[in-house]
């Protein structure tokens, strides 16, 4: 791995059955990935169920309180890099808590590989995996096809599958769909070739995830400033300096250029785009720098810089689909906050307007608001928002909503 | 965006950034844990990269063992004053004299201790948020554990009551006497954290780079000669070629045999070495499978 690598997030969605952790497991072995002291514990552990092989999938196994308890813990993130890629995999459990599992998960992927076992095909929660992937707004996705050496590697069953599933996957507006023929078990198709699968002229797994496009995965054209942190130094040296810290979240920005602060609506000119390593002519996303301005105007944490040609809309009403988080229902009479960008404030649900069925993708009206559903809400703020439709720009249009009492997260919004 | 080349190690060192200025705006009263070692090395040099030409608006904190390779603690106080930042270091020889932390042996690995000195500092200063160089690469209970961990009135981690973590935005609230753990490098690697030392040029310990040391073999490990570790009747010491791959505890760090006397050598060790990080060099996280679990669930890092 050079200093010139890109990083990769990507989740993978499926059950035990499907070969999700073996999956996993196959990956990291075949690119060399795993540790001796790793692979020497697992070789102990499956020798002493009476396994013949090593068991691949005991790399993804638990802590202690999850296997004494029986719990799964949401999210676990596993690190591995080639020499092209960096990548980080956001691994989640299946089981009951899985819509929000995979929900936060997939919130920082660029990539899902949803898998389906040959033999059963598209199954009910390859269609959940695929709608919360669109929901949430993966940009790739990869069909992971697994088990092919169960079916004999037939070319007719993957086309069978492949088929199916891209009819279902176009009610749902993804905009890049791979379909992998693999067996995780064996290894063909995903680090190396195998000899198996001839048949099959496109990239293996491992290929499709060092070569995939990310470049354009955040919105490369609409600025977006928030504003994170005002840093004045008040030393001798830097005794007028206002500097407004913050991660560029979309776009991008040079000096000399116009920028809108919001709410406010306020104007000013870039005049630096500072840097420890020096000044930028030019800075995009998603760099974290600190911009100076021409105007002395008043800017705090909270406000958002962009460009007047490709302005968000500012308002203290929106509508969201939402994935509730906890264990305790949504109170439509009681005061949550919400946290967008860099700013929070006072929130309340002026409507629940229908919860989807995540099987079937049918609406049902007028519902109660439990862990793991997707609901379709009409939110007001205290304070106005500049937001952006989610499906248009993922950090802009995205929040979460923390209970008051608790202090806990309950929920994450994609605005619509 | 084409024409930029955005690399792993900027995505990182961003993402880093922002966590950063997330916890200096929201969290009261924030501290960031430094302890010369490489890890947290790389954290000043973030924070510098998240808040300068200002002075930090933090704190650092040390809790030191008094277990420590001399030259660690050299370069503590070196960076410290080079930054012109408020270095605060605590001790567990107060927490021993005050009867909070009882030893049977003063020889004996003190990283168990390191929590009670920790949570008796959080609350002496009023700490909310805590800033550790943990990642998460390092071992299975912190591959699990979030950016901003939230830690009850007694120090603890509850593994199955985090709370979720979407995109970039992080919830910071706690109510009084409670507080978080912040890891802002959650993401990097041993990897990563060594190309990041090269391509900035970090001053970092000698003893990360390939040196003559006495050394003691004992099972699998290569043990260091130090005032806290002599030979046992019957042991052999040996002058090798090592390095040390994490400095911890003088009593339970092992070195790794190596001739990698700078960063790029020590890039290509990292590169083929065959066994993780902690594997080689912490006895103390071989006692059990579940050693690193139980001692953060009470308080440690």
């Amino acid at each position: 791995m050079s200093n010139t690598t890109q990083l990769l997030r990507f989740i993978t969605a499926g059950s035990v059955d499907d070969g999700k952790s073996t999956l996993i497991g196959r990956l990291l072995h075949d690119s060399k990935s795993i540790f001796e002291d790793q692979y020497s514990a697992i070789s102990k552990t499956s020798e002493k169920r009476g396994m013949t092989a090593v068991d691949l999938s005991l790399l993804t196994d638990g802590l202690q309180a999850e296997r004494e308890q029986g719990i799964t813990i949401d999210v676990a993130y596993r690190y591995f890099a080639t020499p092209r890629r960096k990548f980080i995999i956001g691994d989640t459990p299946g089981h009951e808590q899985y819509t929000r599992n995979m929900v936060t998960a997939a919130s920082t992927a660029n990539l899902v590989v949803i898998l389906i076992d040959a033999r059963r095909g598209v199954l009910v929660q390859t269609r959940r995996h695929t709608y919360l992937a669109s929901l949430v707004g993966v940009p790739h996705i990869v069909l992971a096809v697994n088990k092919m050496d169960m079916v004999d590697y037939s070319q007719a069953r993957f086309d069978e599958i492949v088929t199916e599933y891209k009819a279902f996957a176009a009610q749902l507006n993804l905009r890049d769909i791979t379909c992998i023929p693999l067996s995780a078990l064996v290894g063909d198709m995903v680090v190396d070739r195998g000899e198996q699968l001839n048949w099959y002229q496109g990239p293996t797994l491992m290929e499709k995830l060092e070569s995939v496009e990310i470049d354009h995965d955040v919105n490369t054209t609409d600025f977006r400033f928030p504003v994170q942190w005002v840093c004045r130094p008040q030393t001798e040296e830097y005794h007028d300096f206002r500097g407004f810290m913050g991660r560029i979240e979309a776009g991008e920005v040079s000096v000399g250029d116009e920028i809108t602060v919001l709410p406010s609506g306020r104007s000013s000119k870039v005049k630096e785009i500072v840097t420890l390593d020096g000044n930028l002519q030019t800075a995009f996303a998603p760099q974290s720098i600190t911009i100076t301005l021409n105007d002395e105007i008043d800017i705090s944490r909270g406000d958002m810089f962009v460009k007047a040609d490709a302005m968000p809309t500012v308002a203290k009403e929106f509508g969201a689909m939402m994935c509730w988080l906890s264990e305790t229902p949504l109170d439509k009479n009681r005061k949550y906050l919400v946290k967008h960008t860099t700013r929070t404030a006072k929130c309340l649900f002026s409507s629940v307007d229908y919860r989807v069925d995540v099987n079937t993708l049918e609406q049902h009206t007028n519902p109660s608001v439990n862990m793991n559903d997707i609901v379709r809400v009409a939110m007001k703020v205290q304070q106005p928002l500049a937001f952006d439709h989610y499906k248009r720009n993922r950090a802009s249009g995205s929040f979460i909503v923390i209970d008051e009492a608790s202090n806990n997260t309950v929920a994450a919004g994609m605005i619509v | 965006m084409s024409n930029h080349t955005f690399t792993h190690l900027d995505a990182l060192e961003s993402e880093s950034i922002h966590i950063m200025r997330e916890v200096a705006a929201e969290c009261k009263n924030p501290a960031l844990l430094f302890s010369g070692g490489k890890d947290s090395i790389v954290m000043l040099r973030l924070a510098e990269k998240a808040f300068r030409p200002a002075k930090f608006p933090f704190p650092l904190v040390h809790i030191d063992t008094e277990h420590n390779f001399p030259e660690v603690i050299a370069t503590r106080d070196k960076l410290a004053a080079d930054l012109g930042e408020r270095l605060i270091v605590r001790s567990l020889e107060d927490s021993i004299r005050r009867g909070t932390i009882v030893i049977k042996n003063p020889d004996l690995p003190r990283n168990p201790f390191q929590s009670v000195t920790l949570l008796e500092t959080i609350a002496e200063f009023g700490f909310d948020a805590c800033m550790g160089g943990a990642r998460r690469d390092e071992e299975k209970a912190r591959a699990k554990e979030r950016i901003f961990s939230f830690r009850d009135e007694f120090g603890q981690w509850d593994p199955k009551n985090q709370r979720p973590e979407l995109w970039d935005i992080y919830n910071t609230r706690v109510h009084n006497g409670e507080n978080i753990r912040v890891f802002p490098i959650s993401n990097w690697t041993e990897m990563d954290i060594w190309q990041y030392i090269g391509r900035e040029k970090l001053y970092i310990p000698s003893i990360y780079y390939a040196h003559q040391r006495e050394v003691i073999r004992r099972g699998n490990s290569v043990i260091p000669v130090s005032d806290l570790v002599q030979p046992k009747p019957g042991e052999k010491v040996e002058v090798l070629s090592v390095r040390f791959r994490t400095v911890g505890d003088v009593t339970c760090t092992a070195p790794v045999e190596s001739t990698a006397s700078n960063v790029e050598e020590i890039i290509a060790e990292t590169a083929t070495t065959r066994i993780t990080e902690r594997g080689a060099t912490r006895m103390d996280d071989q006692t059990s499978d579940a050693s690193m679990e139980l001692r953060k669930k009470e308080g440690y890092f």
